[in-house]
């Protein structure tokens, strides 16, 4: 059994006589010990409200959260608050996208680690500093004795963000939530952060929820890549598989408009024409038709389900997919 | 002769302490001698990493910081010498595209004022019907709605906005568009529609850009030739494709093993160099080679001895001592670079040869501890000075040999 199971997923916002907006439409993936899963899309898309409700740490007014989420065999949506504090921190923990604002600024670094120490081990005083020292060494923080004491303005953007990841892995936690951890960061740093993660995984076994917007960090650390778009998983694949046979128009679309480093120059991008402010409902049919190429009549009756095309574990959600052999015509065009 | 020529070109901002007569203490040496060339009709890219100087090389090429040292020709006129007045007409010829396309437009106006507005400023046009008709068919070109014209910047999605940017330098028939960071606040899917647009309005028009990112796979796609920052001077300038083929400086090399490319196979098979530490001090620049705190392969003589850029064949140019003997295979690495490498202070003091140490600790100025500078190379270089009060010479190399073990017997650890 998975540890970590999402069933049908749904967060709407508003109501009570405002207009509703639904950020996540029925997500559904699982994530094993080991393993590191990716949410992948572009802002809007709802890979973080799908973190936010994971962890509990949406509003309780104002928002609906529906569907079934199963962490280690308890519902997670169904616990008592008090209970739900007492995981979270201790089973999972979560590492956010701007290490400064999530970072108390007038708290050392070393009051923030060990308050996490105090809350979920029951570690006090020189014993709690002693093991929040030995946390920022793990993650390669330089003289950490000393940096316990400084606050957060002190340390360097990559020097952050390894204190939050310090203070993520404090309870030895079964799964990790990283909302974009390297978004904020330098490329040089960023490969530093990202080696940092799968060495965790490696390591410990700890599983890793990935949220990200970047398609070249899915490829080098997830073994399995959900694509979201407006909501929903609109491809799921093994990150070999879905890179090199990208089935959804949206998938194909992103690795198209991407510049790579290793393309021969003059090629032209490819991109997906509009915004993602040109939807329509997906009760009404594919989110994706107004942008999409090989659009046609059968994607506006109704919502498009996820299919199985080829490979295990491969699904796509599109009544009109990219397969090979279109793949093929489409190119020289 | 090219179009627009940087000349050692050095922008450094004063830094100032106390609250009514504002003693100067110091200065970040943002831009430090930098000389480049953008032929006309080309696309010149300037990458690095935050707190390289590349925006401000930008800003400097337009007047909007003062220039320190240095001369900007820009079509036989040096821009760093003419008066306000002189300076604000030139600008007709040199635009920018700002990088946060909502934050660059203001939300009160609409966008025919927006776009109207440089037009008055320069005498574009008779009146306002010939200025509307002009602003209609460069909307047109960047693919905006003439129904635009009444509209204002919030209406628009962020790659709406950053055509309005474009639109905005194109009114005016610039030959130079400096564009610093276009793309990067923009989604994926949006960034190629830019990046193609910028690409088709060159072709047509026939414009010279500077383009300013720290996305490197983005300015390989857009530019002919690639200057590299790392801060304040360029370590490395080829074109686009001789770059990516043949990385010649350590700073290049370790960039572009950085930047992750959406493609499995590769991201498995090649081999990255991660560098220790973090990007030192614009205020306080390491001496010598600026790199030599985090190169892999650094010598002796880096830390002394302030490398030149210099040509290499192929319009390649490197500022490196020993880029020919790396290339080789001759120079082996000094320091280790993989994944469980030093941490970062500790490998900085530890393994640098002896003089280096000695010359950044004389660097830090006496004051430096009211320095509102960034941490990192303060630290270095105190905790430097700790470890030669402390400790005897003997001693500090002890402590190297029992960090090291550490880290190596990490690694193999971790990659069981």
């Amino acid at each position: 059994m998975s540890l970590l199971t999402v069933d049908e997923l749904t967060v709407t916002f508003g109501g009570r006589g405002r207009k509703e907006s639904r950020a996540v439409d029925g997500v559904s993936f699982e994530v094993d010990q080991g393993q590191v899963v990716g949410l992948v899309g572009e802002s809007g898309c709802g890979k973080s409200v799908t973190s936010l409700a994971l962890m509990g740490l949406l509003p309780h007014k104002g928002v609906t959260v529906g569907g079934r989420a199963e962490f280690d065999g308890t519902d997670l949506f169904t616990m008592s608050p008090s209970a739900r504090r007492d995981l979270r921190g201790r089973k999972m923990a979560m590492i956010f996208q701007d290490p400064l604002s999530s970072l108390n600024p007038v708290v050392p670094v070393g009051v923030q680690v060990t308050e996490i120490l105090e809350r979920h081990r029951g570690l006090k005083g020189g014993a709690a500093r002693k093991e929040a020292a030995h946390l920022l060494d793990r993650v390669g923080i330089p003289d950490p004795t000393r940096r316990l004491k400084e606050y957060p303005h002190q340390l360097s953007g990559g020097m952050r963000q390894r204190a939050l990841i310090a203070m993520a892995v404090a309870c030895a936690p079964r799964m990790l939530i990283a909302d974009e951890p390297t978004t904020a960061l330098d490329v040089t740093i960023q490969a530093q952060i990202l080696e940092l993660l799968k060495e965790l995984v490696d390591q410990e076994g700890t599983a890793l929820l990935m949220i990200t917007h970047d398609l070249g960090v899915v490829a080098g650390l997830c073994d399995q890549v959900n694509v979201l778009y407006a909501g929903k998983v609109v491809e799921s694949a093994g990150r070999r598989e879905l890179f090199a046979h990208p089935t959804h128009p949206y998938a194909h679309g992103l690795l198209g408009s991407i510049p790579r480093l290793d393309s021969p120059r003059g090629e032209s991008l490819k991109p997906i024409r509009g915004s993602i402010n040109d939807r329509i409902a997906w009760a009404d049919g594919c989110a994706f038709a107004p942008r999409c190429d090989r659009y046609e009549m059968g994607c506006l009756t109704g919502t498009p389900q996820l299919t199985e095309p080829r490979a295990a574990g491969h699904q796509v959600r599109c009544v009109n997919p990219v397969l090979d052999d279109a793949k093929a015509e489409e190119v020289p065009a | 002769m090219s179009l627009l020529e940087l000349d050692g070109v050095k922008v450094h901002f004063p830094i100032k302490k106390g609250v009514l007569f504002g003693r100067t203490v110091g200065h970040v040496y943002a831009v430090d001698g930098v000389s480049l060339k953008v032929e006309a009709g080309e696309t010149y890219g300037l990458v690095g990493e935050s707190g390289c100087g590349k925006t401000t090389l930008g800003r400097s090429v337009l007047r909007l910081v003062d220039i320190t040292e240095g001369s900007v020709v820009l079509d036989g006129t040096d821009l760093a010498k003419l008066p306000g007045e002189e300076m604000r007409r030139f600008r007709r010829r040199l635009q920018m595209v700002f990088q946060d396309p909502l934050g660059s437009l203001n939300p009160r106006q609409n966008i025919e004022s927006i776009l109207s507005e440089g037009m008055v400023a320069h005498g574009i046009g008779k009146d306002q019907e010939e200025r509307r008709e002009k602003i209609k068919s460069i909307l047109d070109k960047v693919g905006l709605p003439s129904n635009a014209l009444s509209r204002y910047p919030h209406e628009f999605s962020g790659g709406q906005r950053q055509r309005i940017g474009i639109a905005r330098a194109l009114v005016l028939e610039p030959d130079v568009i400096i564009c610093d960071e276009p793309v990067s606040a923009l989604d994926v899917s949006v960034q190629a529609q830019v990046i193609n647009l910028l690409e088709e309005l060159q072709e047509e028009l026939g414009l010279t850009y500077l383009v300013i990112a720290h996305d490197l796979a983005v300015v390989r796609h857009i530019s002919d030739t690639i200057g590299v920052m790392y801060l304040g001077s360029l370590v490395e300038e080829a074109p686009s494709d001789a770059l990516y083929a043949e990385p010649k400086h350590p700073y290049t090399k370790a960039l572009m093993s950085a930047v992750p490319v959406p493609d499995p196979e590769v991201e498995d098979r090649r081999e990255r160099i991660l560098l220790t530490g973090d990007l030192p001090s614009p205020a306080n620049p390491p001496s010598g080679c600026r790199f030599h705190t985090r190169c892999p392969w650094v010598q002796e003589r880096c830390s002394t001895e302030r490398p030149e850029l210099r040509d290499v064949g192929g319009g390649h140019r490197v500022a490196c001592h020993y880029a020919d003997e790396i290339e080789s295979g001759a120079l082996k690495r000094t320091r280790p670079t993989d994944i469980e490498a030093v941490t970062e202070t500790e490998g900085v003091v530890t393994e640098q040869p002896e003089g280096a140490t000695e010359v950044s600790v004389a660097l830090l100025p006496a004051d430096s501890t009211t320095k509102p500078d960034p941490e990192v190379v303060k630290e270095r270089v105190s905790s430097a000075v700790e470890a030669r009060s402390d400790q005897t010479a003997d001693a500090v190399v002890k402590d190297a040999d029992a960090a090291n073990p550490n880290a190596s017997g990490k690694t193999s650890d971790e990659t069981d």
